[in-house]
């Protein structure tokens, strides 16, 4: 790790390093691993490679955008909180600019036709894109019955109910706590109870 | 006050969106739904763009529907504001969550407890995008106030569908080249 230099200093590069970041990045999550090592590993020296997937996992296991994560993560390593918040704000910072102008742009030109047919098709892009996400997702997450079966629940709560998408989020998590308790339900089918709340 | 219900619902979706991409789909979509401030079709729109422009697809989505809201009610500095509460309300359950982790990082780690819990948040969160998606898909490729079968279908997104999805399988292209080709398609055979 670096020497502490003045803060202010400091709090500007990482707020350059992470804004650069998320600039040259699509997508987010594991798209962003390789510039994250050139520019966190090799290039500043920040943190070692065996720390920065130490950052990368646990920022896919805390609730947010795993990006913004690993970005408040190694900040806040490299200049505690106030380094945490500055490579916060330089990893968000690109996304304001480009996605407010972009929005502002396709605001005054939704009303052609020829826009609204490239929507449409484009939206047909978008279905298979969250299709394949999903289906990748589900060869990593959907490993046993447990899951399976928790996955059926949720969708079908998620489908048919007004049930909150925070109330699921706080259900499953409880249900996994359950299988803590239950060892049947480690290798069962799992008929867990899900809390079945009411609007 | 719009600004504090963005506030609000952007926060509570950084808390509760776990799995990175497409967690905050759901999210998204309820926020759509409760409030009125935009459609699922709007939604599917937001999220081609924010696949095709840089930062974190997370981010983008929040900045996006921070925009539209803001700029529905209050022009472009609305929107910009929107834009900017949404995006860093979705932020600052990270901070808050992150700063608190790596006090305790080892038992973080180690611990059986939050194994546990992601065991069981894990499928849930996969079923919740994919019920979002299937709602997005409910309005690109079927009708649904169409009076007859015939007309229920949307054949030619339906088609368009299965040539990208193979496409898609066969071809790793990067996604961007999809939403190009596609909003070609689009304007060509005028989906």
């Amino acid at each position: 790790m670096e020497q502490p230099k003045n803060k202010p200093a400091q709090c500007a590069e990482l707020f350059a390093t992470f804004a650069r970041i998320g600039a040259f990045t699509f997508g987010g999550g594991y798209a962003m691993l390789p510039m994250l090592k050139r520019e966190c590993v090799e290039s500043k020296h920040w943190i070692d490679e065996d720390e920065l997937l130490d950052v990368f996992a646990i920022g896919q296991c805390t609730p947010g955008v795993i990006a913004v994560n690993t970005a408040t993560f190694v900040g806040y390593r490299v200049g505690g909180t106030l380094g945490a918040v500055a490579a916060t704000l330089g990893v968000v910072f690109p996304s304001l600019v480009i996605i407010m102008l972009l929005a502002a742009a396709l605001s005054f030109v939704m009303g052609y036709a020829a826009v609204q047919h490239a929507l449409n098709g484009v939206r047909v892009c978008v279905c298979v894109l969250v299709a394949n996400a999903v289906l990748g997702l589900a060869k990593k997450s959907l490993v046993d019955k447990f899951a399976i079966a928790l996955y059926v629940v949720v969708l079908a709560l998620a489908l048919f109910t007004g049930i909150s998408s925070a109330v699921l989020v706080v259900a499953a998590g409880a249900v996994g706590v359950l299988t803590l308790f239950v060892p049947a339900l480690n290798h069962a089918k799992g008929d867990e109870q899900d809390p079945k709340e009411g609007k | 006050m719009i600004y504090l219900t963005l506030f609000v619902r952007f926060f509570l979706t950084g808390l509760m969106a776990v799995g990175g991409g497409l967690a905050t789909l759901p999210f998204l979509q309820e926020i759509g739904h409760d409030t009125g401030w935009f459609t699922s079709m709007d939604l599917a729109n937001m999220i081609a763009v924010s696949e095709s422009t840089p930062g974190p697809m997370g981010v983008n989505m929040a900045t996006y529907v921070g925009y539209h809201v803001g700029s529905e009610h209050y022009g472009v500095l609305g929107g910009i504001l929107g834009g900017t509460v949404a995006t860093l309300s979705l932020v600052l359950p990270s901070l808050i969550v992150i700063l608190i982790v790596v006090r305790v990082l080892d038992a973080f780690k180690e611990s059986r407890l939050v194994q546990a819990i992601f065991r069981g948040l894990r499928p849930a969160s996969m079923a919740m995008i994919t019920a979002a998606g299937l709602s997005v898909a409910k309005v690109t490729l079927v009708n649904p106030s169409a009076a007859g079968i015939g007309e229920f279908f949307c054949v030619p997104q339906i088609l368009c569908f299965a040539v990208l999805f193979f496409a898609m399988k066969k071809w790793k292209l990067h996604p961007i080249a999809y939403i190009c080709i596609a909003a070609a398609v689009g304007v060509v055979l005028a989906l």
